[in-house]
């Protein structure tokens, strides 16, 4: 009758006689008749769809979402990479799929040893000691990297970088709001360098500085400004936190080894889907000594009572269904699947494949800005700074204008920034891939160079000088 | 003695120069680009690669899928796990619900390119309403945990906005899942514990006394974990509203309940649900989840944001809500399981998800009243989607026969252990949760095994306590395991 119950009507009357009851409803009778009557829907069909009817619906729903025609620069901490067939075939086996969490090692050997493998490549990646098995995103990440960071220091005060994603900043500020117990500051690496940072903020009450490197403009932390924040971490006895793209982590050294104590960041990048923003997974990496601090779950390496080797979720003492309220965290999942995605994307891709897909992207980002900004008008926000696979780009005109004549060429252009930071009204945030062709590079520029062009013939100079005016607010 | 290995660590294969891919090359003017240090400043490239493993693709392909194979899941064996809702995953919601349109979709498309995905949201949205009796729903949680979160925080909120800043306590069973504790905590309130009534329920003397000024919410599951209906519902959240506080309903046990009382009506503020559990998106190995929250008009403006809208020709995000908790997720939750929960509801309808309930609670009480017979069943009412019941019969002809023991024997009959030892108040508790998609001969054959491992506790106990047999491994020390954890392949000889 329904798509998925097994029963026959003839089931549920044997059943039902089995029990010694009469109907089925007697086992409704301990619910408030109040509650069980008159029950009505104001959007739900009472009947369902068959199998052909739900293939047609959704198939008619997804083409409706018609950005795949177009070719994507878009960034913003999710990324359109390129995710090996194999990916896909592996995690689409139903053994991984339609598993439970491993709590009984004895059947579920198969997850537990995928997450270690994904726990040693983390630590390998972020050049630190430990990961764990993932929390919900990068997001949840930073956020629980914070928390972690008050709870070894005692310390309450957050030191974030303004250039951290706004998202994640959002998340950061929703949980430190309900908790109450952290203060959070701001500070912008684009108006002030590390050394400012130390003199604005001499307190000693610091629990964390929280960075992102390559940074949501796509700029990186050099080494120097590493050592800085080292130093001054150091002085007050705060904890560095830093949120990487692991993909970016193919080519760049690992912040592990540039004074990070925990590494944190989002593992979308490896050979998991964009889908609308979710499911991704949060990893996370430490020292060895912030281990017992660490949340979420572990998977150890042991042996079994007839010396077999194998793996098993261990230090859960640290988790809810245990401490309850004591819990290090809340979470009582890890992104298994999207850690399974990215596990054996990275065993396909190897240390050469990683690096190689990291610069790739970055020679298109650096061809692609080096042809933009040579037009009248446009400039890279951030000149001085390094960059990776994304980058900032300063506009003689509004985003929203260029984003708009791009999307008439079947390019979507990028983001604008002002939605994030309302200081930066004409910046283009560009990001480029392994997946974005030479021919979409060379058509971005011809289409970009057309925009600027009709910009340059229809504007009059005032509005021109009124744009250069609002470049020389960016830094020198 | 060497020890045996079930799969060498991939690490261990590898093949220096081996290849799993291949990628394309920088096909344009590479002037200037052709070496890292033309474009990434000197001391933040990498000194050494990283020891990722290299191996061709068929080596790669062969370990993953022999891992695989040491799984149980669902689309293998039974599995009774309470609390846990491990039903039948459909294929044509994962197929589906992975169609190129949504997978390649970026969060931070256009609007008006996104239009059929933000449909999927805003109507999953109404149906979720429309299950629970809810007013509005968010569906950025990413997990039940983070929806109790996000829900503790809007009761936070709502006091904070009511000016009643000295509601500080939450109070919650001793019967409750271990995250409502965990959950209220982390949102800076007290935790009150009730002690359960002999019924397992709510004790209705021990609420009034500890109803308070103080007092921000409740939080239960309803049915409650050992699976009974809170017969006094209405009076309980009359009590807590005249107290002043708020309702939270876990909705972890929602499975039991489609379609015959809605939570809303029940006298509760706000819920989450559980998408992998009620409405079967896939448990991955542990995750992901999603953790829709809905809530009464009383809460819904600190929902998070952005919540998915329709103007009456476009779907859009909206933003609009200015006393907002804020945002609790990167972006907007996780969609691929909104677009398979939304299959899923749409495959039922409102009927079928009523069948789903009562399929769940007559599989349960079937199970139920076929297993009193051997094992111990401390609460033997009509249960709901699940029921509990205990080792104690069967300790008592061996005294080393316990829990753990016997759901460990179940393994070799290919079927996953109950959850057990849990809710805490029963000791030695198996919580067993059949859900509505097991047929009547799973569930005879369950029975029949749980006769055999009753059997074998009397004439055999050697055999359950060596328990399991056949499984890829044996029985795992895991206090020695945590006394020196070794957590990463490369520093495993250096763990301290």
């Amino acid at each position: 009758m329904y798509n998925f119950l097994p029963h026959t009507a003839e089931d549920r009357l044997n059943m039902v006689k089995a029990m010694g009851l009469s109907s089925e409803t007697q086992l409704f009778d301990d619910i408030p008749a109040s509650l069980r009557h008159g029950i009505t829907y104001k959007y739900l069909q009472p009947e369902g769809l068959s199998e052909l009817e739900l293939q047609e619906r959704l198939k008619q729903l997804a083409t409706q979402n018609t950005a795949g025609s177009y070719s994507s620069f878009l960034g913003g901490g999710a990324y359109h990479r390129f995710i090996p067939s194999a990916v896909n075939t592996i995690a689409s086996r139903s053994e991984f799929y339609t598993a439970y969490t491993p709590y009984q090692p004895e059947v579920s050997q198969g997850t537990l040893q995928v997450v270690y493998e994904f726990q040693t490549m983390i630590a390998e990646l972020t050049g630190l000691d430990v990961a764990n098995a993932s929390v919900y995103d990068g997001a949840s990440a930073v956020t629980e990297a914070a928390l972690m960071a008050a709870r070894i220091t005692k310390h309450s005060k957050l030191l974030v970088s303004k250039t951290l994603h706004p998202d994640y900043r959002a998340v950061l500020n929703t949980y430190t709001e309900a908790l109450e117990a952290l203060t959070i500051d701001t500070f912008d690496p684009l108006k002030s360098t590390v050394e400012n940072l130390i003199e604005t903020w001499p307190t000693d009450d610091v629990a964390a500085v929280i960075i992102q490197h390559p940074d949501f403009l796509g700029c990186l932390t050099e080494a120097a400004s590493f050592n800085a924040l080292r130093a001054y971490c150091d002085a007050r006895g705060a904890l560095l936190i830093v949120s990487s793209d692991p993909v970016s982590l193919g080519v760049l050294e690992p912040p592990g080894r540039l004074g990070a104590d925990i590494v944190v960041g989002d593992i979308q990048p490896l050979g998991n889907n964009l889908s609308f923003g979710g499911p991704y997974g949060g990893y996370m990496a430490t020292r060895q000594k912030y281990l017992r601090q660490l949340p979420g779950r572990l998977v150890g390496r042991t042996l079994d009572k007839n010396n077999t080797v194998c793996y098993t979720l261990t230090l859960q003492t640290r988790e809810q269904h245990i401490r309850r309220e004591k819990a290090t965290s809340n979470i009582c999942t890890n992104q298994a699947l999207n850690v399974l995605k990215a596990t054996v994307y990275m065993a396909l891709m190897g240390p050469k494949g990683l690096c190689e897909v990291a610069t790739l992207s970055m020679q298109r980002a650096h061809y692609l800005a080096s042809a933009l900004s040579k037009l009248p008008g446009v400039s890279l926000l951030a000149p001085e700074r390094a960059f990776g696979f994304e980058f900032a780009l300063s506009l003689p005109a509004p985003a929203e204008d260029c984003l708009t004549w791009m999307r008439a060429q079947n390019i979507l252009g990028g983001l604008s920034l002002s939605a994030y930071y309302p200081e930066y009204p004409n910046t283009l945030l560009i990001a480029t891939t392994e997946v974005n062709t030479d021919k979409e590079i060379t058509h971005f520029i011809d289409v970009f160079g057309t925009w600027v062009e009709s910009f340059n013939l229809s504007h009059s100079k005032k509005e021109a000088s009124g744009a250069l005016k609002a470049k020389e607010t960016c830094p020198s | 003695m060497t020890a045996k290995v079930l799969e060498t660590p991939i690490f261990e294969k590898s093949n220096p120069g081996a290849r799993g891919v291949s990628l394309p090359v920088f096909g344009l003017d590479s002037t200037g680009l052709n070496r890292i240090s033309d474009f990434l400043p000197e001391g933040l490239t990498r000194k050494n690669l990283s020891r990722l493993p290299e191996l061709a693709q068929l080596d790669t392909i062969r370990h993953y899928v022999r891992l695989s194979q040491l799984n149980h899941c669902i689309d293998t064996g039974f599995y009774p796990l309470g609390s846990c809702t491990m039903k039948f995953n459909p294929k044509v919601c994962d197929l589906y619900g992975q169609l190129d349109g949504f997978t390649q979709l970026h969060p931070l498309t256009p609007e008006s390119l996104s239009q059929g995905a933000l449909e999927v949201m805003y109507r999953l949205q109404q149906y979720l309403a429309d299950v629970s009796g809810f007013d509005r729903v968010t569906l950025q949680p990413a997990a039940g945990a983070q929806g109790e979160l996000v829900g503790m925080m809007m009761v936070k909120a709502y006091f904070k906005k009511h000016q009643q800043p000295e509601r500080t306590q939450v109070l919650i069973p001793d019967a409750a899942h271990g995250t409502n504790p965990a959950s209220a905590a982390m949102c800076g309130f007290e935790v009150i514990e009730l002690k359960s009534n002999r019924e397992g329920g709510v004790d209705l003397d021990e609420l009034k006394q500890k109803l308070s000024p103080k007092t921000a919410a409740l939080m239960l599951t309803n049915p409650n974990t050992l699976g009974l209906f809170e017969r006094d519902i209405l009076e309980i959240t009359r009590l807590v509203h005249d107290a002043g506080g708020l309702m939270y309903y876990d909705g972890a046990n929602l499975n039991a309940v489609m379609g015959q009382a809605k939570p809303a009506l029940m006298g509760f503020d706000v819920m989450h649900i559980n998408t992998h559990k009620t409405f079967a998106t896939p448990h991955g190995g542990g995750g992901p989840g999603s953790g829709p929250v809905a809530v009464n008009n009383k809460l819904a403006p600190f929902l998070p944001k952005p919540y998915a809208d329709f103007d009456g020709s476009q779907y859009f995000l909206n933003n609009d809500l200015p006393d907002s908790i804020g945002k609790v997720k990167a972006f907007w939750g996780n969609f691929e399981m909104m677009a398979r929960a939304f299959t899923y509801i749409s495959a039922y309808g409102s009927e079928g998800l009523a069948r789903v309930s009562q399929d769940a609670v007559l599989n349960a009480n079937y199970l139920k009243e076929k297993l009193k017979t051997m094992y111990h069943v401390p609460y033997d009412l009509t249960c709901k989607h699940e029921f509990v019941m205990t080792s104690q019969r069967q300790k008592v002809t061996d005294p080393h026969i316990n829990t753990m023991a016997i759901v460990k024997r179940l393994m070799d009959f290919g079927i996953h252990p109950p959850t057990v030892y849990f809710p805490l108040i029963v000791a030695e508790c198996i919580m067993i949760e059949p859900t509505d998609t097991e047929s009547k001969e799973t569930l005879d054959r369950f029975i029949e095994v749980m006769s055999e491992i009753d059997r074998e506790c009397r004439e055999t106990p050697d055999v359950i306590l060596n328990a399991p047999h056949t499984t890829p491994i044996g029985k795992v020390d895991e206090v020695a395991a945590a006394r020196n954890p070794d957590l990463n392949y490369f520093s495993a000889a250096k763990a301290d």
